[in-house]
C-alpha cells in the first residue's frame, strides 16, 4: 500500500525534445493517496497510458520524480515496485490452468505453495473463477480471461497500485456492468489503490473517487465526479463529461450582466473576467436547460428519443443548445423559450472558468 | 472465416491441377508402374507383385541408410531448432540493426545447394581448406574424406550453417508478433526471464515452430545436392543418406525395380511422418 | 423495397449461425441489428451483402432474387469495425477508388470527392495518407468511401467500437444524417442498446442467431414484444422477478404488493414475470404509482448527475439508476421505489402482455 506523488513529471518519446509539442507528458504533479479509486480520463493520444507506464516503471520520464511513500522510484524497475497492472487485452498464460496463472505471480516469488492455495482460492472465490479453476486459461470467454488478469493482480498482498488500463474494452455492454462493479466492490472490500485509464466517461465516473481528465498531455481538472459534473473547471471537461457535453455559448458582458444574443443570464460566477480575455462564454449541462415561459426564445431542431429522457436540440441565433427532457414532459413544436438554471450556469474566459 | 460463394473461383485451381498432374501425378505412377514389374529393356516388362517392396525392406543396405538419414534429421532438427531460436531471442526487436541481421541471417538461404556443397568441400579440405587446417593445427586430425566422424561432423555443420537462418527467420517473425502487453504482464508478475521464455514466448511461437520443424524436416530427410558434392556418400557408405542410395540404385546400377519401390516407401514415410506431426501439433493446439 | 430475407439460415458445418430468418428492410430507412457478440449480426450483414450465401431462402434486393448474386455485381458498401483503408492511397485517392473501379469521368470524380469529403469535414486532410491520421478521420475516410458510391445497400458493421467516446457520440449523431436522403437502405449492428436508441430508425434484436423483434426503435424499446427482447434491448440489464397474481392484486413477496395497473385488472390469477428498467426502481423522485421496496446495498456508483445502485431486492440482483446524487456504503439499507406502472408485464412464455403487435406489415418480420 502506497500513497503515489509525481513532481514535476514530463515525458517525450524523442531522444532531444525541443518545443512543448514534442512532450507526449506535459507536466504533470500530482499526489495519489493510499486505498484511493483514482480515474485518468482523456481522449486517445492525451498522454494517460504514458503517465500509466511510467507509474508502473514499464518507463523512465525524462524529468520529474515518482515517488511511493516518499521514497524515490523513479529509476526502480517494474518488478521492485511491487505494482499490479490489467491490459486492454487480457494478458492469460496460455499453457497453464486457471489456477496456475493466479498461481504465477506468488510462485514467482517464492510463496510457500500452501498459502499460495489460500490466496488463490479466495481471490478465484471473489471473481467466481472457482468452478474454472482446472480448465486451461486458453479456453475461457474474453470476460474469464479479463477476469483472470484481474486476479493476478489481486492474489498477492504486497501490491502498492492495482492499475487497469481501458480494461473492459473488448467486453460486451452488459457483462461490462458486472465487471466494473466487481472492480468497484474489489476496491471497497480490499481498500487497494486503484487507477484506472480510460477514455470512457461512464466507466471513469462510475468506478473512481477521484478523476484526473488529461488533455494534450497535462491534467486540466481533478476532482470527484460530482465536482466534474457540476463545476468543470475548463471547458473541454464540460464538453468531455456529461453526454451530450455541457453547452459552450458565448456570450457578451455588459456592466456586468451577461447577455447571450441580448438577453440576460444569470450565472453562479460572481466573479468577472479580466479584460485582457479574447473569449467569454457561459457553460451549462443539457441537465440544466429547461422550458420557461420567461425565457427567451429560441426554435426547436430535433427531438431524439433516447427512451428514458429525450434529447431536444434548439436553436437561438446561430447557437445550438442541447436539453435533456424527462420521458414524461411535454415537449412544444415549432417555438419555445427557455432560460438556463442559474446555480449550474458559469462563465469561462478563455475556456477557464470564472468563480 | 471469408469465404464467398463464389463458384468462380475454381476456375483459378484448374492451372494448378494441370501442374500437379504433369510433375507429381504423372511421373509418380511411372515409378508406381516399374516398382511392381521387371524390365530387361526394349520395354518389355514382367509382372513382379510386391517382390521389390519385400527385398528393399529386408535388405540390409536400405535398413542403413534409413538409420543414417534418421540419425541425420534427428541430429539436425535437435541443433537447429534450439539454435534458431535462440539466435532468433538475441536478435533485436527495433532500431537500424533489425535489417542488418534480417540480411546476415538470409544471405545462406540464398546460396545455391550444390555450390554449398562445393563450397564447404574446399573450406574443409585438410590440406587448403581454411576450416580443415585450422582443425588440423589445433592438433586434431580430421580429414572428411578419410575418416567417417569428419565427414558426418562437416555433413551436419554445413547444413547447420545453411538451414539454421530459416528457423531463426521464422521464430522472428513469430516473436515480433508477441503483444507488448505480455511482456509488461511478466514483468509484473515477476516472471523470470526462463519463465517469459517457457510460458509466453514458446507457446506463442508453437504455431511457426510447428512449420519450421516440419520444413526442416521435410528438407533433410529427402537431401542429396549438398552431401553428394561434399562427400559423395563416402567415405565408404557413411554419409550415403536414403536419396544419395536412391540414385545409386537406380542410375550406378540401373536397377527400376528396387529403386521404384524404395521412392516409395521413402515418399510414404515422409508423408506419414509429416502427418503424425501435424495431427499431433494441431491436436494439441484444439485443446 | 430495400432488401429482404425469405426464410433464411445459414450452417457451417453442424453449427448453426442463423435459425430461419424473415426480415424486410425498406429502402431509405437506418436499421440496427442489436445483438451480443456472436448474436448472429455480422453474419447477417454478411448474407445481406452476398459475402457469404444461405443454407437455405431467399435474399431479395429492390423486389429482385440477389441469392447466388456474387457481392461484386451487387451495388453494396461495408465499413467495418476495424479501419480500412488502403494504407498507399492519399484520403482523396481512397475516397475516389470505388468511382475509378466503376471508370467514372476524372473530373465528376474529383466533384463528387470533394462534395462528399465536405460533408464528413475530410477537405483540409484530403492530401494525407492513412498512418497519418487518427482514428476518427480514418474511419471517416472509409465512410466517405462507402457514400461516394451511392449503394444501394450500406452495410456498417460497429463502426465506432474502436473509437473515443467522444468522438463516437458525435459520428453517430451524424450518420443518420449522412444517409438521410441518399435512399439507400442502412444497415448498422452494435451491441450497445444506448447507441442503437441514438441512431433512432428501426432496430431488429438479435439473440444466439435468431431475430428476436424488429420495429420502430423507440416502441422496441418501450414496449418489447418478449422478455427476450427487452433483454437484448437493456442497458443497465433490466431486472427480472416473479410476481404472483391473486385477485386484484400483484405481490412481489407477501409484503411487497400492488393492485394491478389498469389494464391488467382481468389478468387471470397466476404467475407472471416483472421487467424493470434501472429507471424505473429509483431512489426518491415521483412518488405516484410506485411501491416502496427495501433494498441490500452491494455496490454505489455516482456518474456526476446519475447513481447507480446495485442492490439485492427481495432476493433479486437488481440494479437502480436515479437521478442526483445519493452516496451509499456497501450493505445499506436503502429504500427504493418501484415504478409499478411502467413495470413490463410478461406471461409464462416470456411475452409482454398488452403488447399490440404493429398492425403495418413492416413493423414485423413475416
Amino acid at each position: 500500500m502506497a500513497k503515489i506523488s509525481l513532481e514535476q513529471v514530463k515525458h517525450s518519446y524523442l531522444a532531444q525534445p525541443a518545443k512543448s509539442e514534442d512532450y507526449a507528458v506535459k507536466q504533470v504533479d500530482a499526489v495519489w493517496q493510499d486505498g484511493g479509486a483514482y480515474a485518468l480520463l482523456g481522449p486517445s493520444g492525451c498522454g494517460k497510458t504514458t503517465l500509466l507506464n511510467i507509474i508502473s516503471g514499464l518507463l523512465v520520464p525524462s524529468h520529474g520524480r515518482v515517488l511511493f511513500n516518499d521514497t524515490d522510484v523513479t529509476k526502480v524497475p517494474t518488478i521492485e515496485r511491487q505494482i499490479a497492472q490489467v491490459f486492454q487485452f487480457p494478458v492469460v498464460y496460455d499453457t497453464m490452468t486457471v489456477f496456475d496463472n493466479l498461481a504465477f505471480p506468488l510462485r514467482n516469488r517464492g510463496i510457500a505453495e500452501a498459502k499460495v492455495r489460500d490466496r488463490v482460492m479466495e481471490i478465484a472465490g471473489m471473481l467466481d473463477l472457482e468452478s474454472s479453476l482446472r480448465r486451461r486459461a486458453s479456453g475461457l470467454t474474453m470476460d474469464g480471461k479479463q477476469k483472470i488478469s484481474l486476479g493476478r493482480g489481486l492474489v498477492r498482498d504486497d501490491v502498492n497500485v492495482i492499475m487497469f488500463d481501458e480494461p473492459l474494452t473488448v467486453i460486451d455492454p452488459h457483462l461490462k456492468w458486472r465487471l466494473r462493479s466487481k472492480l468497484k466492490e474489489l476496491h471497497k472490500r480490499l481498500g487497494l489503490t486503484m487507477i484506472y485509464v480510460t477514455h470512457d466517461q461512464t466507466e471513469a465516473l462510475t468506478f473512481a473517487d477521484q478523476v484526473v481528465v488529461m488533455y494534450d498531455g497535462t491534467v486540466v481538472q481533478v476532482g470527484t465526479p460530482v465536482e466534474l459534473f457540476e463545476c468543470p473547471n475548463h471547458t473541454f471537461v464540460g464538453h468531455f463529461i456529461g453526454s451530450p457535453g455541457m453547452n459552450i455559448l458565448p456570450c457578451e458582458l455588459d456592466n456586468g450582466t451577461v447577455r447571450c444574443a441580448g438577453h440576460a443570464v444569470n450565472t453562479a460566477s460572481s466573479g468577472r473576467p479580466r479584460s485582457d480575455v479574447t473569449k467569454t462564454e457561459i457553460g451549462v449541462r443539457p441537465e440544466f436547460v429547461r422550458f420557461d415561459d420567461h425565457g427567451f426564445p429560441v426554435h426547436i431542431v430535433k427531438v431524439d428519443d433516447l427512451g428514458r429522457y429525450r434529447i431536444v436540440e434548439v436553436r437561438y441565433a446561430d447557437q445550438r443548445v442541447k436539453m435533456i427532457v424527462e420521458e414524461d414532459a411535454a415537449i412544444p413544436s415549432g417555438s419555445a423559450r427557455i432560460s438556463f438554471d442559474p446555480a449550474a450556469t458559469r462563465i469561462y474566459a478563455d475556456g477557464w472558468v470564472v468563480n | 472465416m471469408l469465404k464467398t460463394a463464389n463458384q468462380k473461383a475454381w476456375y483459378f485451381v484448374v492451372p494448378v491441377v494441370v501442374l500437379v498432374a504433369f510433375n507429381a501425378l504423372i511421373p509418380l505412377m511411372t515409378v508406381v508402374n516399374y516398382s511392381v514389374q521387371e524390365t530387361f529393356g526394349d520395354n518389355v516388362f514382367f509382372w513382379e507383385g510386391v517382390k521389390w517392396f519385400e527385398e528393399v525392406l529386408n535388405s540390409d543396405r536400405f535398413h542403413d541408410s534409413f538409420l543414417r538419414q534418421l540419425a541425420f534429421t534427428g541430429m539436425i532438427l535437435v541443433i537447429e531448432v534450439p539454435l534458431g531460436i535462440g539466435v532468433a531471442l538475441s536478435m533485436p526487436r527495433k532500431g537500424p540493426w533489425v535489417s542488418v541481421c534480417l540480411v546476415l541471417m538470409a544471405l545462406p538461404l540464398l546460396i545455391p545447394w550444390n555450390v554449398v556443397g562445393a563450397m564447404w568441400n574446399i573450406f574443409a579440405l585438410p590440406d587448403i581448406g581454411l576450416l580443415g587446417r585450422s582443425i588440423n593445427a589445433l592438433g586434431i586430425d580430421y580429414n572428411f574424406t578419410q575418416q567417417p566422424e569428419s565427414a558426418w561432423m562437416t555433413t551436419v555443420l554445413m547444413d547447420v550453417w545453411h538451414w539454421t537462418s530459416l528457423v531463426v527467420l521464422l521464430a522472428y517473425a513469430g516473436l515480433c508478433s508477441i503483444p507488448d502487453a505480455y511482456y509488461q504482464a511478466a514483468k509484473i508478475d515477476g516472471a523470470s526471464a526462463w519463465s517469459v521464455f517457457w510460458r509466453i514466448q514458446l507457446p506463442k511461437l508453437k504455431r511457426v515452430l510447428t512449420i519450421a520443424i516440419l520444413l526442416r524436416f521435410m528438407d533433410s530427410f529427402m537431401i542429396y545436392t549438398e552431401p553428394f558434392v561434399l562427400t559423395g556418400g563416402g567415405p565408404g557408405n557413411t554419409t550415403t543418406f536414403l536419396s544419395i542410395d536412391l540414385v545409386k540404385i537406380a542410375l550406378g546400377q540401373f536397377d527400376l525395380g528396387p529403386a521404384a519401390a524404395m521412392s516409395l516407401i521413402y515418399f510414404l514415410v515422409v508423408l506419414l511422418v509429416c502427418w503424425v506431426f501435424y495431427t499431433l501439433m494441431m491436436r494439441h493446439e484444439g485443446q | 423495397m430495400g432488401i429482404e430475407l425469405r426464410r433464411v439460415t445459414k450452417q457451417l458445418g453442424s453449427e448453426t449461425h442463423i435459425y430461419e430468418t424473415n426480415l424486410v428492410l425498406e429502402s431509405g430507412e437506418f436499421n440496427v441489428l442489436l445483438g451480443t457478440t456472436l448474436s448472429g449480426k455480422t453474419t447477417l450483414m454478411r448474407l445481406m451483402a452476398g459475402l457469404e450465401r444461405p443454407s437455405s431462402g431467399e435474399v431479395w434486393h429492390n423486389g429482385e432474387n440477389v441469392t447466388g448474386l456474387p457481392v461484386q455485381k451487387r451495388n453494396v458498401a461495408m465499413v467495418y469495425q476495424a479501419f480500412v483503408n488502403y494504407p498507399n492511397f492519399t484520403v482523396f485517392d481512397n475516397i475516389a477508388s470505388p468511382l475509378r473501379v466503376a471508370r467514372v469521368q476524372a473530373d465528376e470524380v474529383r466533384r463528387r470527392v470533394e462534395g462528399i469529403a465536405e460533408l464528413l469535414k475530410l477537405t483540409p486532410i484530403l492530401e494525407r495518407l492513412p498512418n497519418e491520421l487518427s482514428g476518427g478521420q480514418q474511419q471517416r475516410t472509409a465512410l466517405a468511401r462507402a457514400l461516394v458510391k451511392d449503394a444501394a445497400l450500406v452495410l456498417l458493421d460497429e463502426p465506432l467500437a474502436n473509437l473515443d467516446y467522444k468522438l463516437r457520440e458525435e459520428l453517430r449523431d451524424e450518420l443518420p444524417k449522412l444517409f438521410q436522403d441518399t435512399g439507400a437502405t442502412v444497415v448498422y449492428a452494435t451491441s450497445e442498446p444506448l447507441e442503437a436508441l441514438m441512431l433512432g430508425g428501426y432496430t431488429a434484436t438479435l439473440e444466439q442467431g435468431r431475430v428476436v423483434e424488429y420495429g420502430p426503435t423507440v416502441r422496441l424499446y418501450r414496449s418489447p414484444g418478449s422478455l427476450a427482447s427487452a433483454r437484448v434491448f437493456s442497458d443497465p440489464p433490466i431486472n427480472t422477478a416473479q410476481v404472483e397474481k391473486r385477485g386484484p392484486i400483484f405481490f412481489l413477496t407477501e409484503s411487497v404488493h400492488w393492485t394491478a395497473p389498469a389494464g391488467f385488472r382481468d389478468l387471470a390469477d397466476g404467475h407472471y414475470t416483472i421487467g424493470v428498467r434501472p429507471h424505473h426502481l429509483t431512489i426518491g423522485g415521483i412518488d405516484q404509482g410506485v411501491v416502496k421496496v427495501r433494498a441490500r446495498v452491494l455496490v454505489a456508483e455516482i456518474s456526476g448527475s446519475e447513481s447507480i445502485v446495485h442492490a439485492d431486492v427481495e432476493g433479486n440482483l437488481w440494479v437502480s439508476e436515479s437521478h442526483g446524487i445519493h452516496p451509499f456504503e456497501v450493505g445499506d439499507i436503502a429504500e427504493l421505489f418501484l415504478h409499478v406502472g411502467r413495470c413490463l408485464y410478461f406471461d409464462n412464455d416470456g411475452s409482454l402482455i398488452g403488447h399490440q403487435a404493429d398492425t403495418a406489415s413492416r413493423d414485423r418480420p413475416h
